[in-house]
This record gives C-alpha cells, structure tokens and sequence, in this order.
C-alpha cells in the first residue's frame, strides 16, 4: 500500500510540473512549426509572465483586495497581456528583419534576445530570489493517517484544470477558426499561403502571441507552485520545455503536449525514486536518446526525401 | 489587361529570358510554348512576383507590377499554379478553399472570438463559394477528404479551384496537365475553356501538350533559349517555320 501511494504521489507530482512544462512547450512548437526557428527567448517570456503576475498580486494586496479569485484572474490577464505584446515585439525587432536567412542567424538573434531580457529583469527586479505567496493553499489527502500519505494539493488540481482548459482552446481554435486555419495553412506552405494573399507576417506574428500567452499562464501556475521566482527563473525551464517540444516531435502541438507530461513524470520519478540531483540528467539523457533513436520525436512526421 | 514588354531575367552570367514581349486581352487564353529550359517557367515566376525582373516592364490593367511583393499581385488578381501540385497536404479538401478565401474575410480577432454575426454570415458565405466551385471541378463528393490522399488529377483540379475562390482576373496555369491522362486532360480543356467564357478569366498557359494548347489557345508564343521565336494564333505557330525547326531540329 505504502509503495503505491508512493508511486502516485510522484505521478501527480509529475504530471502537474509536466503540464505546465507543455504549455510552454507549445510555444517552443507552434514557432518552429511555421517559421522553422527555435525561438530561444521564449523561456524569458515565460519568466517575465511569472514577474508581471507576481506585481499585480502584490500590488492588489496593497490595495486590500482580498477575493482569491479575482486577483488571481486579473494577475492572469496582466501577465498574458504583457507576454503577449512582449511576444509580438520579440519577433518584430529582432526575428522578422533576419528571416529567410540563414538558419544559424535568427538563432543567434533568439540567444541574444534571451540575454537581453534575463538582464534587464536583473536590472529592473534585482537578481535575488522573491518569494511568491502561495494563495492556493490546502488539499485533498489520501492513505492511512500514521502510514504515507499522498496529498493532491488545491494548487496542483488549480495547474492541471487551468492547463487543460488552455489546452482544449488551443486545439478548438486551430482546427476550428479561421486564424487557425490560416496558421495551418502557413506552417504547411508559406511561399503559397502568401501568393493566395494570406498575410503571412501577420499569422507569423499570431503564433508568437498565442506561444507567449500560454507561456504567461504557465509563468504564473510555476511561480505559486515552487513560492519564488528569479531572473533566471525562465531559463531552466525553458530548457526544459524545449527538451519536452523535441521530445513530442517539435513541430507537432500534440506532441508537445505528450512531451511535457512524459518529461514532468520522468522526472518526478528519478526525483522520488533515485535523488532530485539527478532530475536533470535524466530529462536531458532523454533529450539525448530521443534525438539519437527517434530524432523527429514520438509524434513528429518523419521527413521524407522527395526525389 | 496584362501587358509584358521587353522582359529579361539574368541569373549572373545566365540571361535566362531575353526580351520576351507578352499581351492578354480580356476573355483570352494565350500559352507560352517552347523546348525545356527555354525560360517559360522563369517568365511566370517574374510575372507572379517571386523573380525581380532584370529588365523590362509589367502592367496588369494599367499598372505596372514589377518588382512589387508576391502576395500584392495576387491581391491585384493574378493568381498561378506550380508544375507540381501545391496543395495544403493535411488539410481538407474544403479547408484548401477556404484558407485561399481568407484575405476576402478579414474580421478582426474578437469577432472570431464572439462569433459576432457578421463573422458568421461571412463564413457562410465563403463555404458556399467553396462548394460551388467544389462543384464547378467535380469535387463536392471528396470535400471532407484530406487533400493529400486524392488522385492526381483530382488534386490539380482542386488546384484550380483553389484559384478561382480568390475571383482572379488572369490564371497563370504552369503546366496543369503534366502527369493527365488523356481522359483528364480532356475535362481540364472544358473547365479551362469554361472558366474563360462563364467567369471571364483570362488565361496564360505553359503546356508541352500540344493536343491542349492548340485547342485551347487564342494566341501562342513560343521562346527559345529564353527569347522570343514567334507569337500567333495557332494555324500560323502549326505553319510556322521557325518553329519547326526550334521542336524538330533542321532538315
């Protein structure tokens, strides 16, 4: 009984880092998937989500608002608002004068991006840790009350629900909307979604928006759920949302989801099982043999030569 | 309506087109003809905007279109087909048709959002044109189907229709029945002439089937290592002698 319980709490644990880990990783997905550039800045959008939501709460708890979800939905829509133009703005200056370049340019221009906005987060925030109120508190406990006791906590349920809801939208609107399917449609052909007079540039400029609002949302769920945040905060997740896009098959939205949720258990389970020290080694060894025995990933086409 | 003159295209040292001159009049069906590599492809490729010409001049209806962006011109309604087939693969048949509409229904975010009712009536709107030209190929029956699992020649049927749900002005068609069997080629001659009399689309045409191009053609020009050998209606290319020569090689 003890094992189970044990097992299932790591589970949980797992799948809600990993949620959160695959709404940003469809960021990383949605961008490569249209444009074929791996937008490296997208973890700091991530961060500057979590930063943004984190000043609205403590703003509104000076103002004396105290109804939980209310200021937790206006942190939300703040923190999207602000990605979102932070996304658009990204790809404006620095991505969409270097594109239909070398590949290897816009990448440098994505690195330098990330650079420039972990620094100036140093810059305007400090670089120490700041603790983030845990609003969310509580949850729901299982198992013999002297033995081990799984616990599902209210914010674990909160990160799984809010990410499933993104998620669904997501998918309705890419199949379903017009926009979505003009991003479809360009991510297939853009040479000839532009000659049917598709705006490409503006559909370019929708999937950084859509990527940043998600990455935002996950900003916020991350910095309640680990109670503080740091300049760097983007980068390691970042990393690993990447690691979780490729593992999915990049390009594939599907795929990214799956990823997130694989990469999130294996590492609870290395974590639980073997040591936290060793999260990352796994995660990347991952990344590894995935890229050596499947490298267009678990659900990612598999390019076929024309000849 | 579409005016070409004096049009050169130089790959460094390569002059792949060298004073190609081209009219299209209203309601007419004009083809470019000539061996491989003579430059035909590379004349559309300048007309539709995807080459900057090296010399010469483009006016469609008046204006002069060199050298301005792809997606404008065919805003302007000078819409192409590729040699091969440019179909939006993972998509459905319909959904080809109504992505090519979607500059017609530009709404903004929020009423896609709320579903206001004019985001619905144009819509609807745009899936009815869908399906009648849907029709119009013979398509309607396959319109769920993803477009990539279709038959060639179904595929480049819907390339026309994908085509005609922008309401183009002049079709460029870059060897539409490369890869037709003669039954194929036969429906792809009475949809192109249909599209002409009914829709009064202008056609510029690059074909090796000579069988479609004399049917079909109110003029021809032919270019030969990207100049220009004759132009014509298609008794006087059929007599021409220089033509000959240039397909038959010398006596």
């Amino acid at each position: 009984m003890h094992d189970v319980l044990y097992f299932l709490q790591q589970l949980i644990n797992g799948l809600t880092v990993g949620s959160a880990y695959a709404l940003i990783a469809i960021g990383y997905t949605m961008v490569y998937g249209i444009i074929g550039m791996i937008n490296f800045a997208h973890g700091e959008i991530y961060m500057i989500g979590a930063y943004i939501s984190l000043i609205v709460i403590t703003g509104l708890a000076t103002l004396g608002s105290a109804w939980l979800p209310l200021v937790l939905l206006v942190a939300l829509i703040c923190a999207v608002i602000v990605s979102s133009s932070m996304g658009w703005a990204v790809e404006r200056v620095a991505y969409r004068p270097v594109r239909g370049q070398h590949r290897l340019i816009p990448l440098i221009s994505a690195i330098g991006m990330s650079i420039f906005l972990q620094n100036y987060v140093h810059l305007a925030q400090g670089s120490r840790n700041i603790g983030f109120p845990s609003l969310i508190q509580g949850g729901i406990t299982m198992g013999a009350e002297d033995g081990f006791q799984t616990s599902i906590s209210y914010m674990q349920i909160t990160i799984f629900v809010v990410t499933l809801v993104c998620m669904t939208a997501l998918s309705m609107f890419i199949s379903k909307s017009r926009l979505g399917r003009a991003c479809r449609a360009v991510s297939q052909d853009l040479k000839m979604s532009n000659l049917l007079g598709i705006d490409t540039n503006r559909i370019i400029a929708a999937t950084f928006v859509i990527g940043a609002a998600l990455a935002a949302v996950a900003g916020l769920l991350l910095g309640m759920y680990y109670g503080s945040i740091d300049p760097l905060f983007g980068f390691i997740a970042g990393l690993k949302a990447f690691t979780a896009a490729v593992l999915g098959g990049i390009g594939s939205i599907p795929g990214a989801m799956l990823g997130g949720l694989i990469l999130g258990v294996a590492e609870a389970m290395t974590s639980g099982y073997l040591s936290g020290e060793y999260k990352d080694v796994v995660s990347f060894g991952l990344l590894i043999l995935i890229l050596l025995f499947r490298p267009t990933g678990l659900l990612g086409k598999p390019e076929v030569e024309k000849i | 309506m579409l005016d070409v003159r004096n049009l050169s295209m130089r790959f460094g040292g390569l002059l792949a087109v060298d004073g190609v001159s081209l009219d299209v009049k209203e309601k007419e069906i004009v083809s470019i003809i000539g061996p491989n590599g003579a430059g035909k492809t590379t004349v559309f490729n300048c007309l539709s905007g995807f080459y900057q010409p090296s010399g010469g001049t483009i006016s469609f209806e008046g204006k002069e279109i060199q050298g301005i962006p792809d997606y404008k011109i065919s805003r302007l309604g000078l819409v192409r087909t590729f040699q091969h087939v440019r179909l939006f693969n993972s998509m459905t048949v319909v959904e080809n048709l109504l992505v090519a509409q979607h500059r017609h229904l530009n709404t903004n975010l929020f009423a896609g959002l709320i579903k206001t009712p004019a985001y619905r009536k144009k819509e609807e709107k745009s899936l009815e044109r869908a399906a009648y030209w849907l029709k119009q190929v013979g398509l309607l029956d396959l319109a769920n189907r993803e477009a990539g699992n279709l038959a060639y020649g179904q595929q480049r049927r819907l390339e026309i229709a994908r085509c005609m749900v922008t309401e183009p002005r002049l079709l460029m068609l870059d060897e539409p029945a490369a890869g037709l069997n003669p039954n194929e080629t036969r429906e792809l001659n009475q949809l192109i002439i249909r599209l002409k009399e009914d829709y009064c689309v202008s056609v510029v045409l690059i074909e090796h089937d000579m069988s479609l191009v004399m049917d079909i053609s109110d003029r021809i020009n032919v270019i030969n290592q990207g100049r220009p050998l004759a132009s014509g209606t298609p008794d006087e290319i059929r007599q021409n002698d220089d033509v000959i020569k240039a397909y038959l090689g010398e006596e």
